[in-house]
C-alpha cells in the first residue's frame, strides 16, 4: 500500500449562497484546489464525490456525472459518494484508498452540498432522511430530537450542564470569526446560547449548527510524488471507518458513538499514534453536545469529562488539545455533503501554517472526525506534516 | 412630464394585536422579537372590514383633500394582494362609492407590496399624456399571514390613496421623477387558492428587498444627480421597522430623515398600503420645498422610487382629512381569541 499525501486544498466560502449555483459551487472550490496544487487538470485520474442529497436539495441526482462534465474532466471516473452528513470523510476515504492501492496517481476528493434552495422545513425533511425512517422519522424524530435524547442522558449520567454545551457553540464562533470562508464570523456569549429559541430541549437555536451552502476540495497523490506539486505535503497517516446501528434505540449507549470509538481505533492504529499525540482536531459538532461526546470518543478527555474540559478552556486554540479551529460545523456552517472534505482543508492548512490568526502554533499531526446520522457512520483520518 | 400629488389620504383600521399576544400563543420571545423586529403592534381588520372597505376610506380622505369632483377622475387603479373577489374588480366598489362612476377606467393591480405605486405610475402616464385629468392610485391590504408564521407579528391591514393631476397650481407636491427595478425573484408568493403566502425565510431580506429597493433608490438618484442629503426624508417600504433602517443606512441616509414616515412599528405591515402610509405621514407634516423618496417593495420583486417636492399647496389641503396619527392613535387593543374571530379562524 502507498503512502498517499494531500498536496492542494479549495473551499468555497461557507453560507447562504443564492447566487451560486450547485455546479459553479463544485467548480470553484476544484478551481482553488488546482490551483493550489499548482497542477495541471489533464493529470487527474479520478475524482471521488461527497454528496448528502442533491436529489432532494436541488432535485439533481447523477452528480458525479455532471461534476466532471462541469469541470472538464471527462472521461475520467467520478464517484458520488453518501453516508449522510459523513459523506465527504468518506469520499476523502475512498479517494485515498483509490491512491493507496496504486489504480489512480492524481485523485480528487470533493465534497458539496447545496442547501438553501428549498425551504427551511424542506431542509429539515431531507436532512432527517439520513435517520431511520420506519423506526425513527416515521415517528416524527428529527435530528435535533435525536441528539437533545443523547445530550438529556449525557447530563443525567455525567452531569453535564447546558452551560457547558453553550461554551462548545461560544468557542466555535470565536474560531470562525478568523476564518473568511466561515458562515458566521461572529462572536457569541454563553447567555446568547442560553437565551436562544428553544429547539428541542435542551438544545437551543444556538446549540445547533446551520442550514449552508458550499463546497470543498483536495487532491491527493502518492506521497513519494508530492514534492513535484508542494513543498508542504500532508500525509494521510491513518484512516478509520465504522458503522454502527441507523437507530439511536438499538445502541448500548446513547452517551457516545461506538462507531467513532472503532473508527479512531483503527486510524490511530494505522498511523502508530495515540490520542494525545494529537496537536489538533476538527470533529463534527452538528451539535454542541456531538462536539462534547467526540472529543470523549476520540480519548482526547475521559468519558464523562467533554463538557467539563470545554468549560476549562482545553479544547480553545492555545489549550491543550485545540477542537474546531475552522468553527467547526457550528461556526464555519456544515453543508453536509461538504463537511467532510472542509476538515481535511482545515487541518492540512494548519499543518502547513497557512491557518492566520486561528493558527495552532506548531501544528505537525491532527485528526478529523466526520459523523453520519446520528453515528450510524463515523470516518476518522489522521494527518501529518510530510517528511 | 409635470404631474404631482393633487390628494391623498389613509385609512388604518382601529384594532390592534400586541407581539405580546401573538409570542405567547406561539412560544415566542415577545421582548426578543419587538426587538428584532422594531415592532410594538399591529393593525387588525374589524368584522366588516376587507381590501376594499379600507380602499373607499382612503379614497373619500384623498377626495376630501383634493377638493375636486371626483367625476373629474378618469381612473382608479387599486393595487392589493387581498382583494376581496379572485375575479370581480375592488376598484369598480372604490369608483362606485365615491360617485367617480361611470365616465373612467378602473382595474385591480396586483404586485405583492408594491401595487399601489404601480398605480400611481400609470396615473402619471396617463395624467402627462393628457388621457384623463386626474388618476387614482390606491394600495390597500388585509394582509395574511398563517398562524404561527413568523410573517403573523407584521402582517396588518390599512391602505394609502393618491390622486395625481397636472402640476400646477392645485398640487400640494411635485412628482419629479420616477424608476423602477425589477426581476423574477422568488422571495415570497402565494398560489392561488391558497389562503396563506409562502416566503423563503431570509431569502426575503437581502437578495429580494435590499437588492431591489438599493437599486432602485440608486437608480433614481443617479438619473436626478442627487444624494440623500438633497432630501429632507426618506420613505421606505416598511415590511418591519428594522429594514427600511438598515436600507436607508446603507444609501447614506439619516435615521432622523426615515423616522417621520417609518410607521410599520406601531401598526405592522401594510402591505401594499405600507410605502403609501408612510408617504402620507411625512406629508402631514412637511413644508413647502421639502424633498421626499419614496421607495416601495414587491416580493417576485420589484421597487419604485420617486422623488417628490412639496408645494405651497400641501399647508390648505393637508387639515381636510384624517392624518395617519389620527389613525394610528385611534386604537383598540384586542386579545388572540378576539383576532382568531375577527380574520375568521374561529367560525361557528
Amino acid at each position: 500500500m502507498r503512502k498517499v499525501a494531500i498536496i492542494g486544498v479549495g473551499l468555497t466560502k461557507f453560507g447562504e449562497l443564492w447566487d451560486i449555483s450547485f455546479r459553479r459551487m463544485i467548480t470553484e472550490a476544484g478551481a482553488r484546489a488546482i490551483e493550489d496544487a499548482g497542477i495541471d487538470g489533464k493529470r487527474i485520474d479520478a475524482m471521488y464525490v461527497g454528496n448528502m442529497s442533491a436529489g432532494q436539495f436541488i432535485r439533481q441526482e447523477h452528480i458525479a456525472s455532471l461534476i466532471a462534465d462541469q469541470a472538464g474532466l471527462t472521461p475520467i471516473p467520478c464517484t458520488r459518494v453518501e453516508a449522510a452528513c459523513a459523506s465527504g470523510g468518506l469520499a476523502l476515504r475512498q479517494a485515498m484508498i483509490s491512491v493507496a492501492s496504486g489504480i489512480h496517481d492524481i485523485v480528487v476528493a470533493a465534497g458539496i452540498e447545496k442547501m438553501t434552495d428549498v425551504l427551511a422545513e424542506q431542509t429539515t425533511e431531507a436532512l432527517a432522511t439520513a435517520a431511520d425512517q420506519e423506526w425513527e422519522a416515521f415517528v416524527g424524530a428529527t435530528f435535533p430530537g435525536i441528539y437533545a435524547l443523547m445530550a438529556r442522558r449525557h447530563m443525567y449520567e455525567f452531569g453535564t450542564t447546558e452551560e457547558q454545551m453553550a461554551r462548545v457553540a461560544v468557542k466555535n464562533h470565536h474560531n470562525a470569526c478568523f476564518n473568511p470562508c466561515a458562515q458566521y464570523q461572529m462572536e457569541i456569549t454563553v447567555e446568547d446560547v442560553l437565551n436562544s429559541s428553544p429547539v428541542n430541549t435542551p438544545l437551543k437555536l444556538l446549540d445547533c449548527s446551520p442550514i449552508t451552502d458550499g463546497a470543498a476540495c483536495v487532491i491527493l497523490a502518492p506521497a513519494d510524488k508530492a514534492r513535484e506539486f508542494t513543498d508542504t505535503p500532508v500525509i494521510i497517516a491513518g484512516t478509520g471507518q465504522a458503522s454502527d446501528t441507523i437507530s439511536l434505540h438499538d445502541r448500548l449507549t446513547l452517551t457516545g458513538l461506538a462507531a467513532a470509538k472503532k473508527a479512531a481505533e483503527l486510524a490511530y492504529k494505522m498511523a502508530g499514534v495515540g490520542p494525545n499525540d494529537m496537536d489538533l482536531a476538527e470533529v463534527h459538532d452538528c451539535f454542541t453536545i456531538a462536539e462534547i461526546m467526540a472529543i470523549e470518543d476520540l480519548g482526547f478527555c475521559k468519558k464523562g469529562d467533554g463538557g467539563k474540559v470545554t468549560e476549562q478552556g482545553e479544547t480553545a486554540i492555545g489549550g491543550r488539545i485545540p477542537i474546531n479551529t475552522s468553527g467547526g460545523l457550528k461556526g464555519k456552517g456544515h453543508p453536509v455533503g461538504a463537511t467532510g472534505i472542509a476538515q481535511a482543508v482545515e487541518i492540512t492548512q494548519q499543518l502547513r501554517g497557512e491557518a492566520g490568526k486561528r493558527q495552532v502554533n506548531g501544528a505537525e499531526i491532527g485528526l478529523t472526525h466526520n459523523v453520519g446520522g446520528s453515528g450510524g457512520t463515523v470516518v476518522v483520518h489522521i494527518m501529518k506534516r510530510g517528511d | 412630464m409635470e404631474v404631482g400629488i393633487v390628494g391623498y389620504g389613509v385609512y388604518i383600521p382601529r384594532y390592534r394585536l400586541k407581539v405580546e399576544e401573538i409570542a405567547k400563543i406561539w412560544g415566542g420571545d415577545a421582548e426578543r422579537i419587538k426587538r428584532g423586529l422594531f415592532l410594538e403592534e399591529k393593525s387588525v381588520p374589524g368584522p366588516d372590514e376587507d381590501a376594499a372597505t379600507i380602499a373607499v376610506e382612503a379614497a373619500r380622505n384623498a377626495v376630501k383633500r383634493a377638493g375636486i369632483n371626483p367625476q373629474e377622475i378618469g381612473a382608479i387603479y387599486v393595487g392589493s394582494e387581498s382583494h376581496p373577489y379572485a375575479v370581480k374588480p375592488t376598484a369598480t366598489i372604490v369608483a362606485e362609492a365615491i360617485e367617480a362612476t361611470p365616465d373612467l377606467t378602473a382595474a385591480d393591480f396586483e404586485f405583492a407590496c408594491k401595487a399601489g405605486t404601480a398605480g400611481i405610475q400609470t396615473c402619471m402616464g396617463m395624467v402627462g399624456s393628457d388621457m384623463i385629468k386626474y388618476g387614482m392610485a390606491i394600495g390597500t391590504d388585509t394582509a395574511q399571514g398563517a398562524p404561527g408564521d413568523p410573517l403573523e407579528y407584521t402582517a396588518a391591514a390599512g391602505g394609502g390613496a393618491v390622486i395625481v393631476g397636472k402640476d400646477g397650481a392645485q398640487t400640494l407636491a411635485t412628482i419629479d421623477d420616477t424608476y423602477s427595478y425589477t426581476t423574477d425573484t422568488p422571495d415570497f408568493w402565494r398560489r392561488e387558492m391558497r389562503p396563506y403566502p409562502k416566503h423563503g425565510g431570509r431569502f426575503t431580506g437581502k437578495p429580494a428587498y435590499f437588492k431591489h429597493v438599493l437599486s432602485a433608490a440608486h437608480g433614481l438618484l443617479r438619473k436626478l444627480q442627487l444624494t440623500p442629503k438633497d432630501f429632507t426624508y426618506a420613505v421606505f417600504h416598511q415590511p418591519n421597522g428594522k429594514f427600511p433602517l438598515q436600507a436607508g443606512k446603507e444609501l447614506g441616509f439619516t435615521k432622523e430623515q426615515i423616522m417621520l414616515g417609518l410607521i410599520t412599528p406601531k401598526i405592522g405591515n401594510t402591505y401594499s398600503g405600507a410605502s403609501m402610509i408612510g408617504l402620507a405621514a411625512v406629508l402631514d407634516q412637511a413644508k413647502p420645498g421639502d424633498r421626499i423618496l419614496v421607495v416601495s417593495f414587491g416580493s417576485g420583486a420589484g421597487s419604485d422610487a420617486f422623488s417628490i417636492t412639496v408645494k405651497d399647496g400641501i399647508e390648505t389641503k393637508r387639515d381636510a382629512a384624517p392624518k395617519v396619527a389620527d389613525y394610528v392613535n385611534r386604537k383598540v387593543n384586542i386579545d388572540y381569541a378576539t383576532y382568531t374571530k375577527f380574520r375568521q379562524l374561529l367560525v361557528r
